[in-house]
């Protein structure tokens, strides 16, 4: 066949390094940051950027290098965060930036890997790889900004969205209750579980680096406001309005027996550190165990029963 | 020591164990995978040989996860790869678009068994092969290889695995449960002797450096986690940056170059091989077990005095137009069998053009064809 097609517009690398703010570098946290990608796409009052300040705030603090470190998106809101980080960044498919960054973090066992993702993306469409990655202790630094809502497709039900919250796809109410995700992830095997708000920002930024310091399967929940997606519908008012909520609600109660930790509509949000647990990742097992069988012929003291 | 990775000589293996061994061969360090019959013995020799080499074997919770995990190894620097069949396939359609969009290197080995759905778990089927080059959303361009025996697994795997790196983008190796399962003579060359490319690298400096490049027919060389590149690697529509840029503009550079980097290098892609073409007047189009019916039918009819011929296909994508529009005009018919109800056989008409005959011989699954029958259909047309 013949084809007509249009003529293409090629790409102007110098054209767009003119784009980027001269501004870039500025602010100390600028060389967390790729060039040219910020302003970001969140909506006013989201809790996006305060997680995101949080990871930087957490990589200065443990004064990693960007090349230690590689982040791992889903999608939805909280999948564009890896767009902005100046390090190795990968945006994947809805539900599965565990399981890529498990190859990532087997192929690469000396990086750092955070996956950074949604409620929606790591409990609804991902929470099997969730729930297997955690059961196998998998090295990676999970951090789930729960908003209760799918934010990105304009505010429908998820798997975290309370009992009896109106959304776009429950506007009489929710049937069904949410997850309780640290009760989940512990049930599952994390080695580390945390809450926090984004009216927390000092502990969440220890909390990252204290799940930097392990090896193994962390989970640090962080629970943020989504004024335009499930604050409108529910009345909870402007971003703002849901720091106040955060402050009056929330109680910091390290050690508590995550089954406690459920999230009513409009009700107490308890948190905290409520695991920190040791036990040895996938990678330690499978090198002492099955890589030094297999190289020992299958034979010795690490043979297989 | 023993060389672990190049199990050079002769061996007596299976199909799907050859692929194992074709991939451990080429330098294959982390296979990701999850039960299916017929393909399980892939994984199953992958499970037992990779610690030998320091490689990393892991079974995930679904095909989904384990197409997932091959492209976050593989940007990690690892060669990877995967092994399934039809249900499988159907689940890893997902992230074999990811792995398109992402330019990501990586092999996809389909033991085909008969669909839909759970179909004939334990018998032979073919009905893959047009999945494998449109099965996920989008246009991309598609490198898909057909096996016709376990020396083939071997060859074909480490081969599947260089032009996965040459093309940045996941390759498939369709094998069959009848090659899969078929025990026979696999000699593996020694190491000198095998075609090993490896990943080709960036060198530029970070400024210079755009991983998604879209000019020339060929991909970017591929910068992996930790090389000091920061790449962000996305399955939106980006910019030679990687940058996710959603308009029509940067679509039409982004598609263009995921089909035509295939699509330009196609003549150096495709591999045939023919078989009393010269003077044929009816050939035989057929690839994976069917091509070892349709040679001892051709071979038979030989015997004969008939000029018939074989065409036997062992890339289906790119599909070699070229030969059947040069092969049209001289033959009377194309005889087309396939254990399915007619997928490579439309390549086969398309691109005859209405120059010759072309029959399917479809099986719907389950069973092979007779080489008595294949003679047949051949005799309709001498």
């Amino acid at each position: 066949m013949k084809r007509r097609l249009r003529e293409l517009q090629p790409f102007d690398k110098e054209a767009e390094e003119r784009a980027i703010e001269l501004g870039h570098g500025l602010h100390p946290d600028d060389k967390y940051l790729k060039p040219g990608r910020i302003p970001h796409i969140w909506c006013p009052g989201c809790g996006l950027g305060v997680v995101l300040t949080c990871f930087i705030g957490a990589l200065r603090q443990k004064q990693f290098g960007v090349d230690e470190c590689a982040v791992v998106s889903g999608i939805g809101c909280t999948g564009r965060v890896a767009g902005y980080l100046d390090m190795d960044t990968y945006h994947t498919t809805h539900g599965r930036a565990i399981p890529f960054a498990t190859g990532l973090a087997l192929a690469k066992p000396d990086t750092h890997v955070a996956v950074f993702s949604g409620d929606g993306d790591l409990f609804a469409i991902g929470g099997n790889h969730l729930i297997h990655a955690a059961r196998r202790n998998v090295n990676l630094k999970v951090i789930c900004v729960n908003n209760f809502n799918f934010g990105m497709t304009g505010g429908q039900a998820g798997p975290t969205t309370p009992l009896d919250a109106k959304t776009s796809t429950t506007p009489l109410g929710n049937a069904e209750p949410g997850f309780n995700l640290p009760y989940l992830a512990h049930a599952s095997g994390a080695i580390y579980v945390a809450r926090w708000t984004t009216f927390h920002p000092r502990q969440l930024v220890h909390s990252i680096g204290e799940s930097f310091d392990r090896t193994g399967f962390t989970f640090i929940e962080v629970i943020a406001p989504c004024p335009t997606g499930y604050g409108r519908p529910n009345k909870l008012g402007s971003g703002l309005e849901e720091m106040r909520y955060y402050r009056d609600m929330s109680e910091i109660r390290y050690g508590a027996d995550p089954a406690d930790a459920e999230i009513k509509l409009r009700g107490k949000i308890l948190v905290g550190t409520f695991e920190a647990a040791d036990r040895p990742d996938f990678m330690e097992t499978y090198r002492t165990q099955v890589i030094a069988r297999a190289q020992a012929g299958g034979k010795g003291k690490g043979r297989a029963a | 020591m023993a060389d672990k990775q190049v199990l050079t000589g002769e061996h007596f293996v299976h199909g799907d164990a050859a692929c194992a061994e074709g991939g451990i061969a080429v330098g294959c360090r982390f296979f990701a995978g999850y039960p299916i019959t017929p393909a399980t013995e892939v994984a199953e020799r992958m499970a037992r040989r990779l610690p030998q080499v320091g490689g990393v074997y892991i079974q995930m919770e679904d095909e989904i996860a384990s197409m997932a995990a091959i492209l976050g190894a593989s940007w990690g620097g690892l060669k990877s790869m995967t092994s399934t069949s039809g249900p499988g396939f159907s689940l890893m359609m997902e992230n074999i678009g990811l792995g398109m969009m992402t330019e990501t290197p990586c092999v996809v080995v389909n033991v085909q068994r008969a669909g839909p759905s759970t179909g004939l778990p334990t018998l032979v089927g073919q009905a893959d092969v047009m999945q494998a080059r449109w099965g996920s959303h989008g246009d991309y361009g598609c490198i898909a290889l057909a096996p016709s025996s376990p020396q083939e697994c071997f060859d074909l795997t480490v081969h599947a695995f260089n032009l996965a790196e040459i093309y940045r983008q996941p390759v498939f190796v369709m094998s069959d449960e009848v090659v899969g399962h078929t025990t026979e003579k696999v000699v593996i060359p020694p190491r000198e002797k095998l075609e090993v490319v490896e990943r080709i690298r960036p060198h530029q400096a970070q400024s210079e450096y755009l991983p998604f490049d879209s000019k020339g027919p060929m991909p970017a060389p591929m910068a992996t986690a930790g090389d000091g590149y920061h790449v962000h690697v996305t399955g939106l529509t980006h910019d030679e940056r990687g940058y996710p840029v959603i308009t029509d503009v940067v679509q039409e550079r982004n598609v263009r170059h995921l089909v035509d980097k295939i699509r330009r290098n196609a003549r150096q892609i495709i591999r045939v091989e023919g078989v009393h073409l010269d003077d044929a007047e009816v050939v035989v189009v057929a690839y994976g077990c069917t091509a070892r019916v349709a040679r001892q039918a051709v071979e038979d009819m030989r015997t004969r005095g008939h000029r018939a011929g074989l065409l036997r296909l062992i890339t289906l994508w790119p599909f070699p137009s070229h030969l059947i529009r040069e092969l049209a005009p001289r033959v009377k018919a194309f005889i087309v069998p396939e254990i399915n109800y007619g997928q490579m056989v439309y390549e086969v008409e398309r691109t005859a053009q209405g120059k010759a005959e072309v029959v399917l011989m479809g099986l719907m699954g389950g069973a092979i064809h007779t080489p008595r029958e294949i003679e047949d259909a051949i005799g309709d047309y001498l």
